[in-house]
């Protein structure tokens, strides 16, 4: 079938934090880039992101790229690849300035240099005690540096697609990346984006569970998209569950409440967190204070009527503080938990949050399947795994990583472009045909299975077999069950059949990807038979022999999942850092 | 869980298939734990999946869902569904073409905004580490960072429906302060040059409609104000 086919140096996927960043290499150095997004770029969930951005400025107290570099090692549970962990945290000070001066409106210290806070795991002289290093434009870093990047590309003259959805990677014969099939939303016309270099920056997937602070838009697009062209996931048995989202709403509370003095409380009003991490408290790594309050709530210490919840308490912190610092939780809990946080504690909850997991790259951004680079294709931000987050991402890692690998991702695809051929080669239809057949399924299929049916079956099964706490045997059973909601998706159906922005066939085409994204985690946390970081099971417990459940001889590597027969392959951690010493494996304590 | 119904008349314009738009009564079974009107509508779409609107975050900072609710603009993600006379009358933002039901084009809101030249000019060389700026300095910022680009100020503004292609509107008028006020931008005679005129700042009669539905509780006639007073100052 003829599709057209519009040409391009360069085509991003993606307008949040990792693809502007990306974006803005690539149009400042005067190559054609095409930014394709569903939505207008600021309305990205990049721009929901609280607390803060990594970087060893040092501007309150003495701080230094090594520490960070060893808290990432350490956070990551020893699987994070030391090479890429070093590269972001050198790299940290140097973008996040970038970022100012782009516009980027941080809160500041009384001496006008960028203001910066505690947050978990963040720690000076490797692992001695907290220290300031989130920089923070209040509590809605997320919004300001959205904003920051999109600006600085709207100076740029970037070329946007908004509310185009990218539908499927191209690949040709060799398995070289030619571009992606899209849609144009508002009409439903569907193009083929050709370019000698893609990159993927589409974000989270939380969606695939049934409580998540992620938006609606989450939905796993860049993986779906990669699974299906034959790029395995990487990781995905990692899901980062943030202890402080608001009971019932999942709406994110930011550790940087924490940072700022907050402190966690049980039904009893004790600040439980001192028996979990002596040290760090309530500014432990998320994994380990989401799982101390799993403990508390199911030992019959959580807090209102069906104790299923524990209280974040800022009621003693200077309520001038929490207006200038806090303004947007103060928003938050009123509007979601319906409490005013100055003076009653927040009701929260562990939530899914963030994927630790995802297309495999190294830290050039360039995807790799095992040593072997995929040509011409590079993914950056939550959807990729370079990996700097390894088994738990540490606060304001993340927005980091964007900056970091949104940079240097740029970079490797200008010195990719600057050295192919001039014109581009014939296009591979097979993918292309591929595609097409996806949608032409979804609009003819009858008797099929309402998108919802689907979906809600899918975030229940991941919700009650793959959370907090894993169990073998639920485990077992969540893959069977995984795999029958698979069968139904296969025959989901839509009642609209319009061609002008119709939401439900791009919901359909979202639950598509989300189910890739859901059988790669469950089987790969079924395949994981040690804890780590995020992924705690029952079977894999804390013994003198494997402290905290973890298993170094077996499974300290990188789980591959390929969508082909479910098949998993496994790859070595690089321990080894570009210039300094091996992080070396540790016990990992609070 | 406790159940309720609540009731809806909804804006429905589909090109392809209505002559002309036509409001829809529907009734919704909600549950307690939803609290908003972008709850119902999302319950709303499972059983009528032909209703059609934009939704992201549901946290009230993408500026996606933004429609206009018993006749008043507003995010349908932080609007408690209690707190609203039913029938609840959903239509789309005034004043912009609609696309599809809820759907509005906002090509001429985000051409508005791109006009003002939406970023920090400084063509001094920048320095190794961040520009300084002193808390109070960063402070004459809050008020106008925050905006989420939702459109409901300026689609509820009369002189932006009279003249969207030359009046920069609230919003725009509310980034360009952000830009003047920021003591790290060098070209506020710029800005202020490029606002010199009948129409792009002066159609604002403060009418105050653009504070009133701001749903960041931002304040866009302030900031107009201190643009027109800006202009004064220049010209004594
Ligand atoms: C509530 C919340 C708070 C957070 N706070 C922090 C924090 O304080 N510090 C920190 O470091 N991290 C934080 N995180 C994590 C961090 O914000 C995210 O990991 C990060 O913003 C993801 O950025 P991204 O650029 O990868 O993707 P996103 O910002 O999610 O952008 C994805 C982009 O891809 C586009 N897209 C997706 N699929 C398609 C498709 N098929 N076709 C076309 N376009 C597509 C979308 O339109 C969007 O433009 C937070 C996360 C959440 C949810
Ligand atoms: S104050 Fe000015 S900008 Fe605001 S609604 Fe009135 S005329 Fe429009
Ligand atoms: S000023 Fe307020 S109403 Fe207007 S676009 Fe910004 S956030 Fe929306
Ligand atoms: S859905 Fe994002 S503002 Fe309402």
């Amino acid at each position: 079938m003829a599709v057209p086919v519009r040409k391009f140096d360069a085509v991003i996927v993606g307008a949040g934090g990792a693809g502007l960043r990306a974006a803005l290499q690539l149009s400042e150095a005067g190559l054609k880039t095409a930014v394709l997004s569903k939505v207008f770029p600021t309305r990205s969930h990049t721009v929901a992101a609280q607390g803060g951005v990594s970087a060893s400025l040092g501007n309150s107290e003495p701080d230094h790229w090594h520490w960070h570099m060893y808290d990432t090692v350490k956070g990551s549970d020893w699987l994070g690849d030391q090479d890429a962990i070093e590269f972001m945290c050198r790299e940290a000070p140097n973008v996040v300035v970038e970022l100012e001066h782009f516009g980027m409106p941080f809160d500041r210290n009384a001496d006008g240099t960028i203001y910066q806070r505690p947050f978990g795991g963040h720690m000076s002289n490797f692992g001695e005690k907290p220290v300031r290093r989130a920089c923070a434009a209040a509590d809605r870093t997320g919004h300001a540096m959205l904003h920051a990047l999109y600006q600085r590309n709207v100076r740029a003259n970037t070329q946007f697609f908004v509310e185009w959805m990218a539908l499927d990677l191209v690949r040709d014969e060799q398995g070289n990346v030619q571009g992606v099939v899209a849609m144009e939303m508002e009409t439903s016309e569907v193009y083929v984006f050709q370019a000698k270099a893609t990159l993927f920056a589409t974000g989270g997937a939380g969606r695939i569970f049934a409580s998540s602070t992620n938006a609606f838009i989450n939905t796993g697009d860049g993986l779906g998209m990669a699974a299906r062209a034959g790029i395995p996931l990487e990781d995905m048995e990692f899901w980062q569950f943030h202890p402080t989202g608001v009971a019932g709403a999942g709406v994110l509370i930011t550790e940087g409440v924490r940072g700022e003095g907050g402190i966690l409380r049980n039904s009893a009003g004790e600040r439980f967190m001192e028996r979990y991490a002596p040290n760090a408290k309530d500014l432990a790594s998320r994994d380990v204070v989401s799982r101390a309050m799993v403990t508390e709530i199911n030992e019959g210490r959580g807090c209102g009527p069906n104790k299923d919840h524990v209280l974040l308490d800022i009621t003693h912190l200077d309520p001038e503080v929490i207006k200038s610092k806090l303004p947007g939780i103060r928003e938050i809990s009123i509007k979601f938990a319906g409490v005013d946080p100055i003076k009653a504690p927040i009701p929260v909850v562990p939530t899914c949050h963030y994927q630790m997991g995802g297309i495999p790259t190294n830290y050039r951004g360039e995807v790799v399947v095992h040593d072997q680079v995929v040509s011409g294709f590079y993914a950056a931000g939550e959807v990729a795994c370079a990996s700097v987050h390894g088994a738990n991402r540490l606060g304001t890692n993340s927005l980091l990583d964007l900056l970091v690998f949104g940079k240097s991702s740029g970079n490797s695809m200008i010195e990719f472009i600057k050295a192919a051929p001039k014109d581009l080669p014939p296009l591979a239809t097979a993918d292309v045909d591929r595609s097409l057949a996806r949608v032409a399924r979804l609009d003819g299929q009858q008797n099929g299975t309402p998108v919802e049916t689907a979906r809600a079956a899918m975030q229940r099964t991941m919700q009650n077999h793959c959370g907090v706490f894993r169990f073998k045997d639920m485990l077992k059973e969540g893959v069977e069950k995984i795999l029958e909601v698979e069968s139904m998706v296969k025959t989901i159906e839509i009642a609209d059949k319009s061609k002008t922005f119709n939401t439900a066939r791009l919901e359909a085409l979202e639950l598509e990807n989300l189910i890739e994204v859901a059988k790669a985690t469950m089987i790969s946390a079924e395949a994981r038979t040690e804890s780590r970081g995020a992924h705690v099971r029952d079977d894999a417990a804390d013994t003198p022999e494997h402290p905290n459940g973890r298993d170094d001889q077996n499974w300290l590597k990188h789980t591959l999942w390929f969508r082909d027969a479910n098949r998993l392959e496994y790859k070595p951690v690089n321990l080894k850092p570009l210039t300094v010493e091996t992080i070396a494996l540790k016990t990992r304590s609070y | 869980m406790t159940t309720r119904t609540v009731k809806f008349s909804i804006y429905r314009f589909d090109p392809e298939k209505d002559a002309k738009p036509y409001m829809k009564d529907y009734s919704v079974e909600l549950d307690s734990s939803d609290r908003k009107l972008l709850d119902a509508l999302v319950k709303l779409k499972v059983v009528d999946d032909s209703v059609s609107f934009r939704r992201s975050c549901r946290e009230g900072v993408c500026g996606s869902d933004a429609m206009n609710i018993n006749g008043r603009n507003g995010l349908a993600c932080i609007t408690d569904i209690d707190s609203l006379k039913q029938p609840i009358q959903i239509r789309p933002l005034p004043g912009l073409p609609v696309v599809r039901d809820l759907i509005v084009d906002m090509t001429q809101f985000f051409k508005q905004y791109h006009s003002i030249k939406p970023y920090v000019v400084n063509d001094t060389p920048a320095p190794d580490r961040e520009r300084l700026q002193s808390p109070e300095d960063r402070e004459e910022l809050n008020g106008l960072y925050e905006c989420i680009l939702c459109a409901c100020c300026s689609t509820s503004c009369p002189s932006f429906w009279w003249n969207p292609d030359k009046f920069v509107g609230p919003a725009g008028l509310l980034a360009a302060y952000r830009f003047i006020a920021d003591t790290r931008d060098t070209a506020t005679n710029e800005r202020l040059d490029n606002l010199e005129d009948p129409y792009r700042l002066f159609r604002c009669h403060t009418i105050m409609n653009c504070v009133d539905v701001c749903p960041k509780e931002l304040n866009p006639t302030k900031a107009i104000g201190k643009i027109k007073d800006l202009m004064v100052k220049r010209m004594a």
